[in-house]
């Protein structure tokens, strides 16, 4: 018999019996899902659906909403997210995370990226911690278009470029895991399609979990694909399969243009 | 078409479109075909001039088709069902369109056969494979318009009787050939003629295929039974 050669990837982070909860109202419901490593995971669904609730479980940022309760067990590893023994700080250097607008600090373009190896005590001298900002901002793809002006405001970058440092930003802290949530939605196509062909690249290294409202985003993207609808997580599977035969009525309707 | 439709209603009007230019293809090309077979069963000059002159619209239906599902794919991105409506409607388009070609070639091959004049024209095995052929077509665009899989199916396991029909033909015409030479050019045309009637049988099978993929998102996973030996066939 011949030997049969297991291709699956290994589990990043296994999630179970997620539920969510802000105040009275349940916004997730029983979700579980196993994350695998160095891929792109992307989470899709209408408004409201609980994707962007559930993307904030991985680094607990639903931590800084007082109404807000999470259930259920988050497993990266041996580290369970979840608990109470878990430092959020530490956590987030673990779990990096890009927004939907590009946020860098106003300062310059070398202390964004620089912030987060200095607050967490990475580097042990100067040159150490040049080396860690050129290192993220090339991983980042920026380090060709910034390296003559590191002093400069990083508000002065364009969106895309702003976008970019964000990453590079998230990256010098030497995470895991990127969560991104929509990271493209303020960009134009351009940017979009650089910050695409980035993260096709990060996967390499990272393993990554974004949120989307651009199907087509999430098909060119992502290796697997999780559909989202009313807090509960309709259909899990790889991409190639959620968007050519998808399994359930509900993830046809959506990525059909049917739901909105 | 599904009942369920899109937000964008130009989405559901632009499918409406492409299925609509496609019944009408399928109207054309299973017209056309039927207008060869009657037309060589009754040796009717005008019907086969008909069906010569009428080809040009098929092939000006399948370019506005083909367009349109490009069109589509371009402005809509269509995914999962959508996404195999108009790829079927394009492959489909050109089966149907090659259908055309077949009958304009079994009508001029029929004009020829006319002008020879020979009597005693084996036809009898030929008259009911047209006949079957015709019913798997009309079938085969009915499995697709009413998105049955079953009967898309019913027809591919169909195709074995038109092999078996055209091995049978093939042989009668080689032996009239051999009886008789002077039988030898309209006997050449009748084998092209045959052969025709089979690839449009196999071209039928072909729509049923898609429509089966269009339904259940796979080809059928059996292997479809053949029969034609006109390959193998050396003489009577």
């Amino acid at each position: 018999m011949d030997t049969v050669v297991d291709m699956a990837k290994a589990i990043k982070i296994q999630a179970k019996d997620v539920n969510v909860f802000y105040g009275e109202k349940q916004a997730l419901n029983n979700v579980s899902i196993d994350i695998e490593d160095r891929s792109v995971t992307a989470f899709i669904g209408p408004s409201g659906c609980g994707k962007s609730t559930f993307l904030r479980c991985f680094n607990r940022m639903n931590d800084v909403i007082p109404s807000c309760r999470v259930e259920g067990s988050i497993m990266m590893g041996d580290v369970d997210v979840n608990s109470l023994q878990t430092d959020p700080v530490l956590l987030r250097a673990r779990i990096g995370m890009v927004f939907q607008k590009p946020n860098p600090f106003p300062k310059t373009i070398f202390e964004n990226v620089a912030y987060g190896p200095r607050i967490h005590g990475l580097a042990q001298s100067k040159t150490e911690l040049d080396d860690m900002v050129e290192d993220s901002l090339k991983k980042a793809g920026l380090w060709g278009e910034v390296a003559d002006r590191l002093a400069d405001q990083a508000t002065g970058l364009s969106g895309g470029q702003q976008q970019r440092l964000c990453i590079a930003r998230a990256i010098a802290v030497g995470p895991d895991v990127l969560l991104m949530d929509e990271p493209c939605s303020a960009l134009d196509p351009i940017a979009t399609s650089v910050i695409e062909e980035l993260i096709s690249e990060l996967q390499q290294r990272f393993t990554i979990l974004i949120v989307t409202h651009s199907m087509q985003q999430a098909a060119r993207v992502s290796q697997k694909t999780a559909y989202f609808h009313l807090g509960t997580l309709v259909e899990y599977g790889d991409t190639k399969d959620v968007f050519t035969l998808p399994k359930n009525e509900q993830t046809e309707a959506y990525i059909s243009g049917k739901i909105g | 078409m599904d009942t369920q439709k899109h937000i964008s209603s130009a989405f559901d009007q632009d499918l409406m479109i492409l299925n609509d230019a496609l019944q009408q293809l399928g109207d054309l090309a299973c017209q056309q075909f039927e207008g060869a077979i009657e037309g060589l069963a009754m040796q009717n000059q005008a019907n086969l001039d008909e069906v010569i002159k009428g080809d040009a619209a098929l092939d000006a239906l399948e370019a506005e088709i083909n367009e349109k599902a490009i069109e589509v794919i371009a402005i809509r991105s269509p995914r999962a069902k959508d996404l195999r409506y108009v790829l079927v409607a394009l492959k489909v388009a050109t089966i149907l369109e090659r259908m055309g070609d077949y009958a304009r070639n079994i009508a001029n091959r029929t004009k020829v056969i006319m002008t020879a004049g020979n009597e005693n024209i084996p036809g009898v095995n030929i008259g009911r494979m047209g006949k079957v052929t015709q019913e798997m077509v009309r079938d085969a665009m009915k499995s697709y318009q009413n998105r049955d899989a079953e009967m898309a199916l019913a027809v591919w396991r169909r195709d074995i009787e038109v092999d078996h029909m055209h091995t049978a033909f093939h042989k009668e015409v080689l032996a009239s050939m051999s009886r008789n030479p002077n039988m030898v050019g309209t006997g050449a045309h009748l084998l092209f003629i045959a052969k025709n009637i089979e690839r449009i049988g196999d071209y039928a099978t072909g729509i049923a295929e898609q429509v089966h993929f269009l339904v259940e998102g796979a080809m059928p996973d059996e292997d479809r039974p053949k029969a034609d030996k006109t390959s193998k066939v050396v003489g009577t």
